[in-house]
């Protein structure tokens, strides 16, 4: 990074052709581009485990691990919206299950599933929008503010359904888990959604001004203020937008699992974040992106799925990940500490 | 030398440091502010006269940035009157101020490091798509921004080879010529600077002090607080000295030393005991004009 910079300042003198320095140029950009390391890790697990296994590099387990990592994959970015404003949501697995009993239990109770589908995704959203309220209104730290969340959500969950589960088969709420099957792959249309919901949310934070206001008020929320933006809208608003993937991720859990249970999802929270920052988004806010948080939940389903065909016990899973996270969130420290220099 | 260069590219008729009969750009009237008991400004009055750079000076507690933050609209007054280009104005925020023209750049930059150059300088005015990208997806322009920004860039002399680069990849001058270029592509009546040069090094503030002369040669007034006297002797065209909670004096570099302006600063003398001519109000200011 420091090399490529005073290349770009000032270019040797005689430096031979202005092509090759530029080519370089982008080449160090390229580089230095945040994805390429989330990229290389996924690469390199793919390749280790079609190495050493014979089942994993098919396209039915190509098209598993998609399934798995969908709901996981659609709470992380919420998450990642929520992470590059500087904050965290503890709460966001617990709020998805709360929008499944609501969808499942409503349809269970003899009401319209449209309607249980829309409550679901409301009672999400109204629980987003409490979480960033509190830490806008309040300015009560994110952290804290979705810790009781967490809590409230989950137990409320318990209340409401009687601390049972709910079986659905109503096809509305089925609908995700469906798909089509092209050349004896099955695609799910949860996995297309999920590629939509990232590409709508790659957009609009790559490509609007309410976008790089995100990113701003994550990285420097004072300036961000000075130069007139709306700072506590800009946060709600990422709370509000992060409620309705929850829900979105509600409805896709019931597709993949026909069943709503109180006690579902309870890592989803730290699994979430996991992704996210696997995928190179920095937990202090402000860098990052959605592209990196789905190649950081495909890097979970990849090593989960190749190191259970692998044999090798869950627990080694866990510890696996837990390295991964550990050196994701150091690299980040660096490159902020070389940034900050 | 640059007391009238400032002046003379605008000013209708006399090369001195003022401007004979033309109207301030901005005018702050008998302004006063408490907060609590404390009386951070009390009647203060405040001229800014068309292309000149005008530093503000004052001690520690003298009130002075509470004066600069109601002149970019930041502070609120309790009583008194601002004027803008003559006409009576009230800003209720930053924002406010901004929409008609008033730029400031604040002493912390203001920058979002993580950003890049050509996103820092549209920071909150992105410039959106035509057509239905823009209107309907909210799409941002953003090659159109980063050929404005390179050509904001350009024309003021600020030599920055890819305004793609994270802020943070740049120094401390750099980063500051950029938050001022940014000031200046947006503000159309004056740009406020606070303190611009405090946390630069000799080399770089003179980068900058030379890019806020580029500035006011363009015909845009500029309002300079800063604690560096040699600085503000280097490239002011008149001073505006601020002693508890009022101004004291304009004086200009021409006619007062550094060692006058510090004495009346901190009170040591009165302004009519030092040797050179300053001026209590604009009235004095103006029949004095010419004489100095």
């Amino acid at each position: 990074m420091t090399d490529s910079t005073t290349t770009a300042a000032d270019p040797p003198p005689g430096s031979p052709a202005p092509e090759s320095s530029e080519r370089r140029e982008a080449l160090g950009r390229a580089l230095r581009n945040p994805l390429v390391g989330p990229l290389a890790a996924l690469l390199f697990a793919i390749v280790v485990f079609t190495v050493t296994t014979d089942t994993f590099a098919t396209a039915g387990n190509a098209s598993l691990i998609l399934q798995q990592s969908i709901v996981i994959g659609t709470l992380a970015l919420g998450q990642t919206l929520i992470i590059l404003t500087a904050g965290i949501d503890l709460a966001n697995g617990a709020i998805a299950v709360l929008g499944t009993i609501v969808m499942a239990k409503w349809v269970f109770d003899g009401g319209d599933p449209l309607l249980a589908l829309l409550l679901g995704m409301t009672a999400t959203v109204v629980l987003g929008t409490v979480s960033g309220l509190l830490v806008t209104r309040l300015g009560l730290p994110p952290f804290i503010v979705t810790l009781g969340m967490l809590t409230v959500v989950y137990a409320v969950a318990r209340l409401y359904s009687g601390s049972r589960s709910y079986a659905v088969d109503e096809p509305l709420l089925r609908i995700w888990g469906q798909g089509t099957t092209v050349g004896g792959v099955r695609i799910t249309w949860g996995t297309l959604l999920l590629i939509v919901v990232f590409a709508a949310f790659w957009f609009a934070l790559a490509k609007t001004a309410w976008g790089r206001h995100v990113y701003a008020v994550g990285n420097a929320p004072e300036s961000a203020r000075l130069v007139g933006i709306k700072v506590n809208r800009t946060i709600l608003s990422v709370y509000v937008a992060a409620g309705a993937l929850y829900g979105l991720a509600a409805w896709q859990a019931l597709g993949r699992i026909p069943n709503a249970d109180p006690n579902a999802y309870q890592t989803a929270n730290l699994d979430s974040i996991t992704a996210v920052v696997i995928g190179g988004t920095s937990l202090f806010g402000g860098r990052g992106s959605v592209v990196g948080t789905l190649i950081g939940a495909l890097i979970v389903g990849v090593l989960r799925s190749g190191l259970t065909q692998a044999g090798i016990d869950n627990l080694y899973q866990d510890l696996a990940t837990g390295v991964l996270v550990i050196v994701a969130v150091s690299l980040d420290q660096a490159s902020r500490r070389r940034a900050a220099r | 030398m640059s007391s009238t260069t400032g002046a003379g590219d605008r000013g209708p008729t006399t090369t001195t440091t003022t401007t004979g009969g033309a109207t301030p750009v901005l005018e702050g009237r008998r302004l006063s502010k408490s907060y609590g008991h404390v009386r951070a400004m009390v009647d203060a009055d405040f001229a800014l006269m068309p292309g000149e750079i005008l530093a503000v000076i004052g001690d520690n507690g003298a009130g002075k940035s509470t004066l600069v933050k109601t002149l970019s609209g930041a502070v609120v007054p309790d009583s008194g009157e601002l004027l803008l280009d003559g006409r009576p104005v009230s800003f209720r925020s930053p924002i406010e101020a901004r929409a008609q023209g008033i730029e400031t750049v604040y002493q912390d930059l203001a920058v979002a490091p993580a950003l890049d150059i050509a996103s820092n300088l549209f920071l909150g005015r992105e410039v959106r798509r035509s057509g239905p990208l823009g209107g309907l997806l909210r799409m941002v322009d953003a090659r159109s921004m980063r050929e404005e920004a390179q050509h904001q860039l350009d024309s003021l002399g600020v030599r920055i080879p890819d305004v793609r680069q994270p802020v943070e990849s740049l120094s401390g001058g750099q980063r500051q010529s950029v938050a001022v270029a940014r000031a200046a592509a947006f503000g159309t009546k004056l740009v406020i600077m606070d303190e611009p040069t405090a946390a630069l090094g000799v080399r770089e503030s003179g980068m900058v002090l030379d890019l806020i002369r580029r500035i006011s040669a363009r015909g845009l007034p500029v309002v300079l607080i800063s604690h560096n006297m040699p600085h503000v002797f280097d490239i002011a065209d008149r001073i505006h000295i601020h002693r508890l909670g009022r101004r004291i004096a304009v004086i200009s570099p021409q006619t007062h030393t550094m060692s006058d302006a510090v004495a009346i600063m901190t009170g040591a003398v009165e302004p009519d005991e030092v040797g050179g001519r300053s001026h209590y109000d604009e009235r004095a200011h103006r029949r004095e004009a010419g004489t100095a």
